[in-house]
């Protein structure tokens, strides 16, 4: 265990979360106008498609895939114990990744060829694609050379992340892993380190509770349940809609 | 009974002359900032034309608005499913191609260029890109072009004219075209509202202003989509959509709206109108013959007893009630029952309301023969001493509203899904007016005639002179009707202003950049 591992496997981890924490509550709740998927679909439509949808299908799928085997370590090995379904599995969470790599790399292209989107594009931008991007292939090579990753993850690496969230950080078996791996891990804290700063924020606020809300809204900012009573002391609370 | 106010609005599309004062006004308060250039809250159109965006009142390219189904009405091309599944890449988002690319001149180039063999121009540069541009586009790039292939000939509207009218409509000597401003109808039964993902647009309860929360709007765009009049613009700069905002700080403080108060042609009128908000659904749902109708009916009588209850115990000041009572727009809408709706087959009820165009509907065209013609000109005034040119008599009056230059279909598709009785009602009534004050100032007219015409349109002189009083003499404050807010008032009854004192106001605290 070297300084190395202790600086990019305890402090980065707990750095990031904590950053991520607590800059996306501020920026929340301090600057809420900042929050936006920023979209560029009305500057350029057609070529969005063939990067957009590839990249966020494949992305959110590989996200939720990391997600279920970091919960559902059990689950997962013993869903892996026949081979057809760690095939099946593998090769599906393959496909996933590819279409995310293909999404992105379109995505970067039509990014830098179109004039228009260039004035609209920061250099944050840049850096969180360049990132994802290296994630990506990592993911993509990880996935490929040191098979299977969903068996090995579930039996090393979840072991290792609950430590983390459990506060009792146990990085033995993440610092005998392959380099290659060690530099996925460390993409992944970066990538979690810079959503507070980057466009990123808009995967913290997906529009679910449109599913169950009532088409229509409207806001009173005279309520009547709300009127003060001239009786009573004036009050400090603040009504909802004001 | 639900009995709610909303700030609405009449249009009297006879006295506009097309000048886009309205356009100036708004866009030099509200819209003149980055991502906002191309944005027009309030424009001008020239109709037959194809409008800005280009066809927007095509749905079969745009998909906005509600559509007819089995259980009720839902978004054409957004909604809580297609919304979610389309948010990744919306295929139904115009882009600003279809607006247009917003462009500047280099003045500075003018003044600043060092001596040369050649004058200086001011060459025009893109304000998304800074570069120098072939403008292809612009706001009302086909103001007064009625009857050019381009324009006229797309027009949507045109859908159910014979072949024979629309050609008869695009021959140079018969050309006819109208204006038709057009803001936010800030409507009862809104599609951008309901199409927003995050939550981020809402009615106001009090006055019915539609607004866009710009720290809730995350840009999925669906409101672009959802309105069927493209009043909702995606601003490619902030990452927000905005629209129309119906000027609410000018409207609380009791002031008319920008738009309105520049107003040259003094077209626009503004006021309090009473609805009853339990039928909203039943009403944006009902058959397509019968959606005007029924809209009209879900407005509610001011002066009506109950109706006063009603909107006392919903809250509804005593000040409103009396403003709903000397509403120009209830006068317009239904009593006179001169105004409707601009495209109510799109279901989302708009609360702004057209009186149709009489001048270049009826001025009528004879068929004659040119060569023929052309000999009995005056040879010094170069006029004609007969009307062949238009028939503007009295005679024969109806007659020229069914020979109109501008078919009655065409108005009939605008403003009331394509049914033509309802429009050639209020044209009659138009009519009638003039021929009732033609009876009083020149006096040409007998007076049984000019009552007939009125007795036929369901008008007495008294009603004809108020009409023509609010149509033409109508002074600042008949035009505009509006009750003060008293927000101060009402926060004051929720919570102590010592506790937000410097905290409240209006407008941003940081400046509106993109991202972080």
């Amino acid at each position: 265990m070297s300084t190395f591992d202790i600086l990019f496997f305890i402090v980065l981890p707990y750095v990031a979360l904590f950053i991520f924490l607590i800059g996306s509550i501020l920026r929340y709740k301090y600057v809420p106008f900042k929050y936006s998927s920023l979209s560029s679909e009305f500057l350029e439509n057609k070529r969005l498609f063939w990067g957009s949808i590839p990249f966020h299908v494949g992305i959110v799928m590989i996200f939720l895939g990391h997600l279920m085997v970091f919960l559902l370590p059990k689950e997962i090995l013993s869903w892996n114990s026949i081979p057809v379904r760690l095939l099946i599995l593998e090769v599906g969470a393959f496909m996933l990744g590819l279409s995310t790599l293909f999404g992105l790399i379109m995505l970067i292209i039509r990014r830098i060829t179109n004039s228009r989107l260039r004035i609209v594009t920061s250099r944050m931008d840049f850096l969180v694609e360049f990132l994802l991007l290296a994630q990506i292939i990592l993911g993509l090579w990880i996935a490929y050379d040191y098979r299977w990753g969903s068996s090995w993850f579930a039996s090393v690496l979840s072991p290792y992340l609950i430590s983390i969230f459990t506060f009792q950080p146990d990085i033995q078996a993440v610092s005998q892993l392959p380099l290659i791996i060690r530099l996925h891990i460390i993409g992944a804290y970066t990538i979690v380190l810079l959503i507070p700063f980057s466009r990123l924020v808009h995967f913290l606020v997906p529009p679910f509770s449109y599913i169950w809300r009532p088409y229509q809204k409207v806001i009173w900012y005279r309520s009547k349940d709300r009127v003060r009573n001239p009786e009573e002391d004036w009050g400090v609370t603040k009504p909802m809609n004001n | 009974m639900d009995v709610r106010s909303q700030i609405s609005m009449v249009f009297h599309l006879d006295k506009c002359i097309g000048c886009h004062t309205c356009s100036i006004a708004c866009k030099n308060i509200w819209t003149d900032r980055k991502g906002a250039e191309y944005m027009w809250w309030n424009n001008v159109e020239t109709k037959p034309g194809t409008g800005y965006p280009t066809k927007w009142e095509d749905q079969s390219v745009y998909n906005g608005g509600w559509k007819k189904n089995d259980d009720g009405i839902a978004l054409r091309g957004a909604g809580k499913m297609r919304g979610l599944v389309n948010i990744f890449h919306n295929p139904n988002l115009p882009v600003i191609d279809d607006y247009y690319e917003p462009f500047t001149y280099k003045y500075l180039d003018l003044i600043e260029a060092p001596a040369m063999d050649d004058q200086p121009t001011a060459r025009p540069v893109s304000l998304i890109t800074g570069k120098p541009i072939n403008i292809k586009m612009g706001p009302n790039w086909d103001d007064d072009l009625s009857g050019t292939p381009d324009y006229a000939r797309n027009d949507p509207n045109m859908a159910g004219l014979s072949e024979a009218e629309r050609e008869a409509m695009f021959q140079l000597e018969k050309m006819a075209f109208f204006y038709l401003p057009r803001i936010c109808n800030h409507c009862l039964n809104p599609a951008c509202i309901a199409s927003c993902p995050s939550g981020a647009i809402y009615k106001r309860g009090e006055d019915g202003i539609v607004l866009i929360n710009q720290e809730v709007c995350r840009a999925w765009r669906m409101c672009v989509t959802a309105c069927p009049y493209k009043k909702s613009y995606y601003n490619w700069s902030t990452g927000k959509s905005e629209k129309c905002i119906l000027c609410y700080p000018r409207i609380e403080a009791g002031y008319a709206p920008a738009c309105m108060h520049s107003c040259v042609g003094r077209i626009r009128y503004l006021g309090v109108m009473l609805y009853d908000a339990d039928r909203v659904q039943t009403v944006a749902s009902c058959d397509e013959k019968d959606l005007v109708d029924q809209q009209l009916d879900m407005l509610l009588d001011p002066f009506d007893e109950s109706v006063i209850e009603k909107a006392k115990s919903n809250g509804i000041p005593d000040s409103t009630i009396k403003a709903a009572q000397y509403s120009p727009v209830y006068k317009f809408v239904k009593r006179w029952g001169m105004a409707l709706p601009l495209h109510p087959e799109f279901r989302t009820l708009p609360m702004l309301f057209y009186v149709p165009p009489l001048l270049p509907v009826m001025a009528k065209l004879q068929t004659v023969n040119n060569d023929e013609q052309s000999k009995k000109m005056d040879k010094r005034a170069k006029y004609w001493p007969d009307n062949w040119l238009y028939d503007t008599s009295t005679e024969d009056l109806w007659g020229t509203i069914d020979q109109a230059r501008i078919p009655l279909k065409y108005l009939a598709n605008l403003f009331s899904a394509g049914d033509e009785e309802k429009v050639k009602n209020v044209l009659k009534k138009l009519m009638a007016v003039r021929v009732h004050r033609r009876r009083v100032t020149v006096g040409d007219i007998t007076n049984e005639r000019a009552d007939s015409v009125l007795n036929e349109t369901g008008l007495d002189a008294q009603t004809a002179d108020d009409i023509y009083n609010l149509t033409s003499l109508a002074k600042f404050d008949d035009r505009f009707v509006i009750p003060a807010t008293h927000r101060e008032q009402a926060i004051e009854m929720l919570e102590f202003t010592g506790d937000n004192k410097g905290s409240t106001g209006f407008g941003f605290i940081e400046s509106p950049a993109r991202g972080l």
